[in-house]
């Protein structure tokens, strides 16, 4: 029955959109049980979906400011001449994938060190034993090892750092993040759709009668489809709504809590605004689509004339 | 009005139905189908409002074939044909009203013609007085007159009847007949699947006999012609 009839929804009056949503209501009273039943299944779904997704947002939030720190200190060759240095920067900054090249020479490079660990490392002023560098971002973060391999192999190099192993391994780790969570959400949506479906399914059931009448008399599948559909999304609506007022407390309760704690650190968790209410508009919207996707899933068997 | 052209029905279960029928029922005609249990009568009926399509063959209503028609566009055939049961098939949480004002609702007809129309057809049937009560308030007769009135309350060109006397006490079905015979003197064809010997012998109309999934007798003003 994947032929459907747009003329006919276009055409569909409004009074009887009235009477469409009329009886999903009436529906939804008369199931009690089952609706109580539907609607439990689809909290419970998005309450995990939306928490989860809570988490993975912050994390990737995480993971990007620790990303966006990450940049390669190039040393540069003490026997480089600045004619040499100069040529380097436009190399660097040439590559592919390379966002930044800041040069620091090896003056401004003690007096960081002296400010970060006291005068006694003025005596160094003397004879520097520091390198010219340059602090190099590539513009994707993940792209790093790549960029610094093809720095380290340019002329008058001395060393390449990049936080080797330790980055690759954080990259890993939240790509499998990133993995889990998404199949864990897609599994729990599944679940929560086959619960709606087989709701609306008994409610069909109790129901058949009147739907055959209602074939026999002319009424086209739109015409009994449409309180289905209805009814499934008030499901999926009423089960998102206790989700959605839980989320956004917890969140509002670790967004007041960890704030100030991270305030200058290098990380920062996403803003509770506009954040929340797009987690919260992701939850109704997902509470809408498996309601309605569940109730079209089961009415297709019932409509075959 | 109605033809059928060598129409030949095998269920997926392997029983043939139909095998390959020919008959032709003009406009404003009554006629009876009778025959034995599982000769085919149901699966003939059910061709009429494309509840079963034909395997083979031709099934033309009006002229054309509806064989062929695409689902979405049967709910408008059906809105030319009205259905009566043996088991009335109405809706318990309903009123005798309401019932009929569903099958006008269910084609978005509008609520001042819903309301004039269904009055008048209770009215017809004789069950104005009991517009406002239930289904399960009513005898097996009013009930079927209920079912009748909501079957010609969109003023079909054809009514099918399957067995709508079955359910029914002598003196009721003649009750019932009457208002067939008043539904077919405005000009509707009606076309009535039947084993009430009594009936079939005394109001005379065109019998067609199934037996077999073939026409074995077609006879104007004809007897219904078996034992039971």
């Amino acid at each position: 029955m994947s032929e459907t009839q747009p003329e006919v929804i276009t055409a569909m009056k409004i009074r009887t959109f009235g009477r469409h949503i009329k009886e999903s209501l009436k529906s939804l009273g008369r199931n009690g049980w089952m609706t109580f039943a539907s609607v439990s299944a689809v909290t419970v779904t998005l309450l995990l979906v939306g928490v989860f997704v809570m988490i993975m947002m912050n994390l990737n939030k995480v993971a990007d400011d620790l990303e966006n720190d990450v940049e390669i200190k190039v040393f540069v060759s003490l026997d480089a001449e600045e004619e040499e240095i100069a040529e380097l920067e436009e190399e660097i900054s040439g590559l592919d994938g390379v966002e930044s090249a800041d040069f620091s020479t090896k003056e401004e490079e003690l007096t960081d060190l002296v400010l970060d660990f006291g005068e006694e490392l003025s005596l160094f002023e003397q004879s520097n034993p520091l390198f010219d560098v340059f602090y190099v971002k590539a513009t994707e973060p993940q792209q790093t090892e790549t960029v610094a391999t093809e720095i380290a192999a340019l002329e008058y190099i001395e060393d390449v750092e990049y936080g080797e192993g330790k980055i690759e391994k954080l990259f890993n780790f939240l790509n499998a993040g990133r993995n889990v969570g998404l199949i864990l959400i897609l599994a729990l949506l599944f679940t929560a759709m086959f619960l709606i479906s087989n709701t609306i399914r008994i409610t069909i059931v109790a129901r058949r009668t009147e739907i055959e009448i209602m074939k026999l008399v002319g009424a086209t599948n739109w015409f009994v489809r449409v309180p289905f559909i209805l009814e499934g999304m008030w499901l999926g609506i009423l089960g998102s709504i206790i989700p959605i007022g839980l989320v956004v407390l917890l969140y509002q309760k670790i967004t007041e809590f960890a704030q100030p704690r991270l305030s200058g650190e290098l990380f920062q968790l996403l803003e509770f605004s506009p954040f929340i209410y797009q987690v919260s508009a992701l939850i109704l919207a997902m509470g809408v689509f498996i309601g309605i996707w569940g109730s079209f899933m089961s009415i297709r068997k019932f409509l075959r004339v | 009005m109605i033809q059928m052209k060598n129409v030949y029905k095998k269920y997926p279960n392997g029983i043939v139905a139909l095998n390959g029928l020919n008959v032709e029922i003009a406009q404003g005609e009554f006629v009876y189908i009778v025959g034995p249990s599982g000769a085919g009568k149901s699966t003939f009926i059910k061709m009429m409002y494309r509840e079963e399509r034909p395997s083979s063959g031709q099934m033309l209503v009006d002229g054309k074939d509806i064989a062929k028609l695409k689902n979405r566009k049967v709910p408008f055939l059906r809105r030319d044909i009205g259905v009566v049961f043996q088991d009335f098939k109405l809706l318990p949480r309903l009123n005798v009203y309401e019932n009929v004002a569903f099958a006008l609702e269910v084609i978005e007809e509008k609520p001042q013609i819903i309301k004039e129309r269904v009055m008048e057809v209770l009215d017809m049937v004789g069950l104005k007085h009991k517009a406002k009560m239930f289904p399960r308030e009513l005898s097996g007769g009013e009930q079927q007159r209920v079912s009748i009135a909501r079957s010609i309350v969109n003023t079909p060109k054809i009514m099918i009847a399957d067995e709508p006397t079955g359910n029914l006490d002598p003196d009721t079905s003649w009750d019932i007949m009457n208002l067939f015979e008043q539904i077919n003197s405005t000009g509707t064809t009606i076309i009535m699947a039947t084993h009430n010997r009594e009936i079939v012998n005394k109001l005379r109309h065109r019998v067609i006999a199934i037996e077999g999934g073939l026409i074995v007798r077609d006879a104007a003003g004809g007897d219904y012609g078996y034992e039971d």
